[in-house]
């Protein structure tokens, strides 16, 4: 599943915590990379401006790994651009 | 100089439960939240919508349109407080105490929606100039001078900023002075108006604030509500007002503060609990002497679990036979404000001898277990309370009381 999506979370990631980039796999836990409740703020931040998407209160609270966090992402970008297809 | 008793013997409040003490005190006690959507911010930008606002709010009830010019809203609430507590304490003020009495007031953000406003018409709108009264509207310290010039009172006066702990830390600095001699009378507490849209948005992207309401200590909570407003003590030598012959609300009897010199947003279980030790050992009270609490309990899910450990490693088995509120879920976090607003909320508990619930709650959380006076008020005979603000960056500091 290294997809470019994927790959550009990852790098959100890595860019956030200031860490090397291959420190970061899909099966990691944000507590494994050492996130704690800041950067997780720090990193939503990044990645609400990165995909130009809203990512609610409740979406991120259950987010506990980076493959939750790349469909997470994923689903709100699909959602985004049906809807601007929609709006269009 | 033997430490002297400190009594209160004014108060004043204005805030989401309503423009006076009454009032306050009734909502309180009716276990009646302030709580509804914001309206003097456009929120349509907003993830949340509710805040615990001043309503019906008129300065020009209150202020000539020239002192007006010169009051940011957290001002007014500061002033407004004030007057209050003065009158209510019947205090005459001579040129000597003028210069022997203190304001000490807490704020976090200042002149808020001053300077959003300025700031708004210098970035989005290319203003060449800004007001020549932003800075004197917008400094933190406006609220305490103001109420300085307003009675006159010349001896120590300041602010002191320490996010959601502020009044906490500006009320005990007030106490400790008048309890030592160094100040004969004392103003203190604190004001805030945080209703800007910029300091909103910043308080979505911390992910704590309640799409619905405040529910402290309850499982389904969701973080917290923002709150405005303003509340201020009157602090004088015991003696004195007994001299005075005017009624008592309470004595204040310990200030305890600590650092949690850890994380700068997440709180630890040792500071808040150093703190309310140090509060105990000011007052030279054991922990089994206190009946109640009121907490800081925001309804973050962190700071809940935090605090209800935080008062069973400073109470021990005593933390069973406590009584813990959260008034938060009534007249919402103002933040600078907060410690004031729940100073008093302290005081009249004691008072009346009925302890305000935690409105809102639902369910229990195994996580949070004291006895947190869900939504109904409860009778009394607590002689001893404690009032406790933990603020972001890991500054605590807990107020004692004592029946009067």
């Amino acid at each position: 599943m290294s997809d470019e999506l994927a790959e550009k979370v990852l790098s959100a990631i890595a860019t956030t915590k200031r860490i090397p980039r291959e420190r970061v796999s899909l099966d990691s836990t944000l507590e494994e990379l050492g996130l704690d409740s800041l950067d997780q703020l720090n990193l939503l931040f990044a990645l609400e401006s990165d995909f130009n998407i809203s990512i609610s209160d409740e979406q991120a609270k259950s987010i506990r790994t980076v493959r939750e966090m790349v469909e997470g992402v994923r689903k709100l970008t699909a959602s985004a651009s049906g809807q601007s297809a929609l709006s269009a | 100089m033997t430490p002297r008793r400190v009594a209160v013997t004014g108060l004043g409040v204005i805030s989401a439960l309503g423009q006076d003490v009454p009032c306050f005190w009734n909502d309180l006690r009716a276990g009646r939240p302030g709580i509804s959507r914001i309206e003097s911010v456009d929120i349509s930008g907003l993830r949340f919508q509710n805040g615990a606002q001043v309503r019906g709010y008129d300065p020009g009830q209150h202020f000539e349109p020239a002192q007006s010019d010169l009051l940011d809203r957290f001002s007014q609430f500061a002033l407004i407080a004030a007057r209050q507590a003065v009158r209510d304490s019947g205090i005459v003020f001579t040129p000597e105490l003028r210069q022997r009495a203190a304001v000490v007031t807490g704020s976090s953000v200042g002149g808020q929606s001053s300077e959003d406003a300025q700031f708004w018409e210098v970035y989005r709108c290319n203003a060449p100039r800004v007001h020549p009264l932003t800075i004197p509207r917008i400094m933190a310290n406006a609220g305490a001078s103001h109420i300085a010039m307003e009675f006159g009172i010349s001896g120590a006066v300041y602010t002191v900023s320490t996010a959601c702990a502020s009044s906490n830390h500006a009320i005990g600095q007030a106490f400790w002075m008048v309890r030592d001699g160094v100040a004969d009378l004392a103003i203190a507490g604190g004001s805030e108006a945080p209703f800007s849209f910029g300091f909103l948005k910043a308080w979505e992207a911390m992910r704590v604030v309640a799409p619905d309401t405040c529910r402290p200590f309850s499982r389904d909570r969701k973080g917290l509500i923002l709150g405005e407003g303003g509340a201020m003590l009157v602090l004088e030598p015991l003696e004195q007002a007994r001299a005075r012959g005017v009624p008592l609300y309470a004595e204040i009897v310990g200030f305890g503060m600590s650092s949690d010199a850890g994380h700068i947003t997440t709180p630890s279980i040792d500071g808040p609990s150093r703190a309310m030790q140090a509060a105990l050992r000011d007052a030279n009270i054991g922990p089994e002497r206190v009946g109640y609490i009121n907490a800081h309990g925001t309804g973050t899910t962190n700071n809940d679990v935090t605090e209800s450990r935080a008062i069973r490693q400073a109470f021990g088995l005593h933390a069973d036979k406590l009584a813990v509120s959260s008034t938060k879920s009534m007249h919402g976090h103002a933040l600078g404000a907060a410690g004031a607003l729940e100073a008093i909320a302290t005081v009249l508990a004691l008072y009346h001898r009925t302890l305000p619930p935690t409105a809102n709650f639902t369910t229990p959380d195994p996580e949070c277990d004291l006895d947190i006076v869900p939504n109904q008020a409860r009778a009394t005979e607590a002689e001893y309370a404690l009032s406790n603000a933990f603020a972001f960056g890991g500054l605590n500091a807990v107020l004692a009381f004592r029946r009067a």
